[in-house]
């Protein structure tokens, strides 16, 4: 006699079980990544063309010794003290021609942002924490005077513009707006860090 | 009177656990995708520094990864413990960074090839001269944008 009845139900009460297993695999492998860095550009490895003429002054040299102590501009400095001398430094407007500028316009210091450079150098035996202390720093600076420029003519911090800029997942419209107005800033303080061959001695 | 007994022993009921499935796959979903399997294990000591100004390494497929620290303790008998550098699953000379770039970059569909970051994962304890001469080998191939991956973190208490 043929049964009457479908195919009988499965039980389903063990699917718990089975996605509570699943589920314990996914959370011990996990691994969120934060990555987040300190983005650098090295120089490329053929000399330009025709040397470039630089003035002393228009160079801030940062050493940074094995014992971790730094020297810039030839006098020894304490690592706190190191942003506000690099911001100093930048916004200096020796020649008058920036305008936006609140430096001292010492003679003895930068002409103007887009001259200033800053050389920073360090010993091989440095320890690489140091290094990145210093790197954020200087990068510090540039943040610190992008930021100012940016809250006076768009009322928005300098880095926040150039996240939501980088942000995939901000709306074209917008990122083609912020995209002038970063690159105005970036033009304003024109972020000139140069790394040097290590020193031996 | 039959009635009343009745109710005094069911007053309470047990919690229904018919949507707990449901719940649990919800999770499991959530974490399968937010899960990024690793790769390569770590062989080295990998703690890195601090610092505040971080810009967020957007989009994976465009990072070339290479670690630098002392080797961890299975393996400080074989290679000491001299911070070295770590390519995909193997110990590397420095020579060898250039070469592992191109090969990299060659895997890398044609229109990512110009715009690579390579992620240095640096021991705070490593000494300069090794990143120095690694960054001089990424200026060899041409490999210039580079990011010194940190900690969100005050930078100062990298000195203690």
């Amino acid at each position: 006699m043929p049964r009457r009845k479908g195919a009988p139900e499965v039980n389903a009460g063990s699917m718990a079980d089975i996605a509570f297993l699943l589920l314990i695999f996914f959370l011990v492998t996990t691994t969120i990544e934060t990555d987040a860095g300190l983005d650098r550009m090295l120089p490329p490895i053929e000399p330009p063309d025709q040397d470039v003429v630089i003035k002393q002054k228009n160079i801030f040299t940062v050493n940074i010794n094995k014992n971790g102590q730094l020297l810039v501009e030839d006098n020894l400095m304490n690592l706190k003290d190191l942003r506000k001398a690099a911001t100093a430094f930048l916004e200096n407007n020796a020649d008058g021609s920036c305008t936006y500028c609140k430096g001292k316009k010492d003679q003895s210091s930068s002409d103007n942002p887009t001259k200033a450079i800053i050389s920073l150098k360090n010993d091989r035996e440095t320890k690489y924490s140091t290094y990145i202390t210093v790197q954020n720093e200087l990068v510090g600076a540039y943040n610190d005077l992008r930021n100012r420029e940016a809250q006076r003519l768009y009322g928005q911090d300098f880095t926040k513009m150039e996240a939501d800029y980088l942000n995939p997942e901000t709306p074209s419209a917008i990122r083609d707006d912020l995209k002038d107005k970063v690159k105005r800033i970036q033009d304003m303080f024109p972020q000139k860090l140069s790394e040097a061959e290590t020193s031996t001695n | 009177m039959a009635k009343f007994t009745k109710k005094k022993d069911g007053d309470l009921p047990a919690v229904s656990t018919a949507s707990l499935p449901d719940i649990v796959f919800m999770l499991l979903f959530f974490f399968m995708t937010v899960t990024t399997m690793k790769d390569s294990s770590l062989m080295v000591e990998n703690t890195l520094p601090n610092a505040t100004e971080v810009k967020k390494l957007e989009k994976k497929d465009r990072v070339i990864y290479i670690y630098v620290g002392k080797p961890t303790q299975e393996y400080q008998k074989v290679f000491g413990s001299e911070p070295k550098i770590q390519l995909n699953d193997k110990f590397a000379n420095v020579d060898e960074v250039g070469t592992f770039i191109l090969a990299e970059r060659a895997k890398k569909p044609q229109e990512l090839q110009n715009v690579l970051t390579t992620a240095l994962k640096v021991d705070k304890n490593a000494n300069m001269g090794l990143i120095t001469d690694i960054k001089q080998e990424l200026r060899k191939v041409n490999a210039l944008k580079v990011n010194y991956t940190t900690y969100e973190g005050d930078a100062f208490n990298n000195l203690q």
